[in-house]
């Protein structure tokens, strides 16, 4: 059978290489951090990781983490409620729930499970979901795998909410989804607006607070602390992955019966491991230093500023942006790659989006800046950029 | 505000069914590291209790291995904690790479692709390779993670009676005329301890042209002359199109996961599952472990080997004592109760006596199959479980039930 | 339909549940007996069914009606074959 099968399977890698969207890893062999060096030996300023409060290799962290392997051991072998509940699972839950003033949390081995998991326990075909039309991946997933009658938004346009809430409003329940941040174009989500129309049209509320954790808000308690909604918001979603230390896990943190019926039906909660303990470990650290000081916010929501300033100063087209994601828009797809090939030549590794990730005539270069980041970083990336976009013509001109 | 009452009472009543069901999940927190002997908070609040772990995944006694504790840290002072990304943007290390590598060596394969667990391994693999023209055909006792990954695909599905290869020859005749056929197992049955007949699966899957897919999970690291799966049993390396397996049993049991098999359809994986492009990968330090785990058992069968023993020595003893057991030559030995509540008093008993195994009743296995599942494990001495089987003997003797046929349990206990 | 014909079809589709899903002997099932609610028939099983009652009646049971509740037991199985059948 393969033969036949293998064939296939080559023409179909021929179309996709084809069209330009065949996927290729760039190696990594230093850790993750503002200098990073590849296997091809060149050293670079990292511009694209989700590293935004600079604690991947954050060295507190990783003595959290190496205590944890002493005292709890490398992996647990089990699933959460046969025997894969440590008691650093129970703390970092609790912990997270006061982060968030939320009532109750459930870890989980990814944001992607949080998300896949939490529709389907919750919701019958006699209620409805209402996503916005740029969720995240795996909050699509879990939507399919629900029964839930589907609706879906234009991007952060309310106007258009308030319409499927009144089409939905023959179903039992309501809930409607959103990213905290649009991790395309940085864009965060109208939640204080979500709020009232789903007041107004008897709904519940979901955020994915995956970029906004640790990024957006004073103290970086994310999109309900921005818009003053802490502890209102019936279910958040997040990662241990991107802001939080970087390395796995997930969660959902919300009402206290939701929790509970997740941890009895959710399934990717019930068969698949949790985080290792050492990751757990990592996290309660991350929230702890989250809580003494608000340094890293700090740091980060000043390197944004600067950056943004700077480049917008010198003549980039840049999206608005409350989060620490700058979207550069360059709107032609080639251009959004042999840009970021020179950048990286200067020593800047950013990466060019295009169709279909971002829409047609939509290309850019996404910037991720980061607490790790240091002045002379963001100057050298802020020179390298002036440079490369002079030599490509991109400066003060219109789309 | 919008979280009404009505919402929050529905939420309540339905947990309350649960619980009046008997079925509500209760978790036990460990305060220890994995092994044979663990310490345990349960009830939540209870004080710490020592027992011995008679129901991990912790096949090979590898999950608190000095050595691969060691490498962790190894890990963690070179490659750092996370990496803040998906692989494909600045989430790949060259660990990742060597892993894959490690991986496909072990397994016999043409190429691994990583996921961060196995459950996204499942769920992302069906859609990647598979469209509406084509027919997945599963046993009906595949894991979860592999009906949800098969519920996210457009294929057609069919199922085939557990390990019945008459049963499968039917369906795949059935779907001749589909493009491509997937027959889907798992390599070993969770809950019965079982394995799949991988040989007489090739020769069918020759027969009507069609691809395997199986799940090792169960299976990698300790199945096999040298551990290296249900297809090293039944002798038929390199012929499986697919295997999936987890880093989070005998593997180290952190996490992780992987697709190994063809090399274009882990290069299509890599173009297309949604997990491996939505969502970090593994982390350094987890990695580094579970390199270690490689490098272990590819020096020496000896755990192995002593898992072998271990689950021999286990199995005779439950059998000579009385107990009905499900045949099965793996180290998952189901001990058969038949009465959903008979398997939790059992349970509770034997936490009593300091041993710490779960009973598994419906929905989990068949209705009137209620069991409580041992898993053996490498890390167990022969005192652990001279130990255990003690006690399993003083609880069935207060509950009656040593010697005694099915029918008899169930004329006792009903149901 | 004549009441002979319907007790036949009855028994033809019990027969086919138990010969495709029951492996067990101790399982009874009767007309009445719940097929997908109790676990006998998962969701994905029921491809067979459909394909068998398709061909051995020679009708056509467009997929939105196919439902779980449809096909939990032999009764409701008989009671949607009909609605096609008289079609
Ligand atoms: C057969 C099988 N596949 C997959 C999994 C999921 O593995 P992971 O914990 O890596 O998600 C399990 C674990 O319960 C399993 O038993
Ligand atoms: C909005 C959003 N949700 C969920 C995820 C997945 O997170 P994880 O890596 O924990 O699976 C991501 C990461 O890409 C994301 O951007």
């Amino acid at each position: 059978m393969y033969n036949q099968y293998q064939d296939y399977l080559r023409s179909q890698i021929h179309e996709i290489k084809e069209a330009g969207l065949y996927k290729n890893e760039r190696v990594i062999v230093s850790p993750q951090g503002a200098e990073i060096t590849l296997n091809t030996g060149q050293t670079v300023l990292n511009f694209c990781a989700n590293n935004y409060l600079g604690l991947s290799s954050n060295a507190r962290l990783v003595q959290a983490a190496k205590n944890a392997l002493e005292t709890h051991g490398y992996g647990m072998s089990s699933v959460r409620f046969i025997c894969g509940t440590g008691d650093l699972h129970k703390e970092l839950e609790q912990k997270l729930a006061d982060f968030f003033g939320t009532e109750d949390t459930i870890l989980y081995a990814a944001c992607f499970d949080a998300n896949g998991g939490v529709f389907e326990p919750l919701l019958t075909s006699e209620d409805a979901i209402i996503s916005d039309s740029l969720n995240h991946a795996s909050i699509i997933d879990g939507v399919r795998l629900c029964k839930a009658q589907r609706y879906r938004y234009e991007n952060a346009d309310m106007e258009d909410l308030e319409t499927q809430l009144q089409l939905s409003q023959e179903q039992r329940f309501r809930l409607i989804v959103t990213d905290g941040v649009f991790s395309m174009d940085g864009n965060v989500a109208p939640l204080d607006r979500i709020y009232e129309l789903a007041n107004k049209y008897n709904a519940m509320v979901m955020v994915d607070e995956s970029h906004s954790a640790g990024v957006v808000g004073e103290t970086g308690r994310g999109v309900t602390e921005l818009h003053n909604l802490r502890g209102k918001i019936e279910i958040i979603t997040g990662t241990l992955g991107k802001a939080f230390g970087g390395a796995i896990g997930g969660f959902t943190t919300g009402k206290k019966e939701i929790i509970e019926m997740l941890r009895q039906r959710s399934r990717p909660y019930l068969f698949s491991n949790s985080i290792p303990p050492l990751v757990a470990a990592a996290g309660i650290k991350m929230v702890e230093m989250m809580t003494e000081t608000n340094e890293l916010q700090d740091k980060l929501h000043h390197n944004t500023r600067y950056f943004m300033d700077k480049m917008l100063k010198a003549g980039f087209d840049i999206k608005p942006t409350q989060s620490a994601i700058c979207a550069v828009m360059l709107y032609d797809a080639k251009l959004s790659q042999e840009m970021a090939a020179k950048l990286l030549n200067e020593g800047i590794y950013v990466t060019g989006f295009y169709f279909p990730v971002v829409p047609k005539d939509k290309a850019r270069i996404r910037v991720q800046l980061s607490a790790a980041h240091e002045t002379e970083h963001l100057d050298k990336a802020i020179a390298a950029f002036i440079k490369v976009g002079k030599d490509l013509g991109v400066l003060n001109i219109i789309k | 505000m919008s979280y009404s009452e009505k919402t929050k009472n529905l939420y309540l009543s339905q947990l309350t069914d649960i619980r009046n069901a008997g079925i509500f999940k209760e978790e036990r927190f460990i305060h220890s590291s994995q092994a044979a002997d663990i310490e345990v908070e349960f009830p939540s609040g209870s004080d710490l209790k020592r027992v011995i772990n008679m129901c991990s995944n912790n096949y090979l006694g590898l999950s608190s291995h000095p050595e691969v504790i060691r490498a962790a840290h190894d890990g963690l002072e070179s490659r750092g904690y996370g990496m803040s990304s998906v692989r494909f943007i600045c989430g790949t290390q060259d660990l990742h790479r060597e892993l894959e590598n490690k991986v496909t060596e072990f397994l016999g394969t043409e190429d691994t692709i990583l996921f961060p667990s196995c459950m996204d391994a499942n769920a992302g693999v069906f859609e990647a390779i598979l469209t509406s023209e084509d027919i997945m055909i599963s046993d009906r006792l595949v894991h979860a993670s592999i009906i949800d990954g098969m519920r996210l695909c457009s294929a057609q599905h069919d199922t085939f009676k557990h390990s019945s290869m008459e049963h499968l020859e039917e369906k795949l005749l059935l779907h001749s005329d589909k493009r491509l056929k997937l027959v889907i197992t798992d390599g070993v049955f969770s809950m019965d301890g079982d394995t799949a007949r991988l040989d007489e699966m090739v020769k069918l899957c020759e027969k009507y042209d069609a691809l395997l897919l199986v799940d090792d999970s169960h299976a990698s690291g300790f199945i096999g002359k040298t551990g290296r799966g249900t297809h090293e049993l039944c002798n038929v390396m390199g012929k499986i199109d697919i295997i999936t397996t987890t880093f989070g049993k005998a593997l180290g049991g952190a996490s992780g996961g992987c697709v190994s098999g063809r090399k274009e359809i882990v290069e299509m994986c890599r173009q297309k599952a949604r997990p491996y492009l939505f969502s970090n990968t593994i982390a350094p330090v987890i990695v580094s472990g579970v390199l270690k785990v490689f490098d272990i058992l590819s020096a020496s069968t000896e755990r192995r080997d002593k898992l072998e023993r271990n689950a021999a020595f286990w199995r005779k003893g439950l059998t000579d004592a009385g107990f009905i057991l499900k045949e099965g030559n793996t180290p998952i030995v189901p001990v058969m109760l038949f009465n959903a509540k008979l398997s939790q008093d059992f349970s509770k008993d034997l936490y009593n006596e300091g041993i710490y195994a779960i009973g598994f009743f419906f929905p989990v296995v068949p209705n009137g199959q209620a069991r409580i599942r041992t898993q053996i494990s490498a890390g167990h001495e022969m005192h652990h479980l001279e130990t255990a089987l003690e006690k399993f003997i003083k609880v069935g003797k207060k509950q009656g039930i040593l010697g005694l046929t099915k029918e008899q349990i169930i004329e006792k206990f009903g149901l | 339909m004549e009441e002979d014909n319907l007790n036949e079809m009855k028994e033809m589709i019990l027969k086919y549940v138990i010969k495709e899903y029951i492996d067990d002997d101790d399982t009874t099932i009767t007309y009445e007996t719940p097929l997908i609610s109790s676990g006998y028939v998962d969701s994905f099983s029921m491809v067979s069914l459909l394909v068998f009652l398709e061909n051995k009646f020679k009708i056509k049971i467009p997929p939105s009606k196919a439902t779980p509740e449809a096909f939990d037991s032999v009764n409701n199985i008989v009671a949607l074959v009909n609605q096609y059948l008289n079609k």
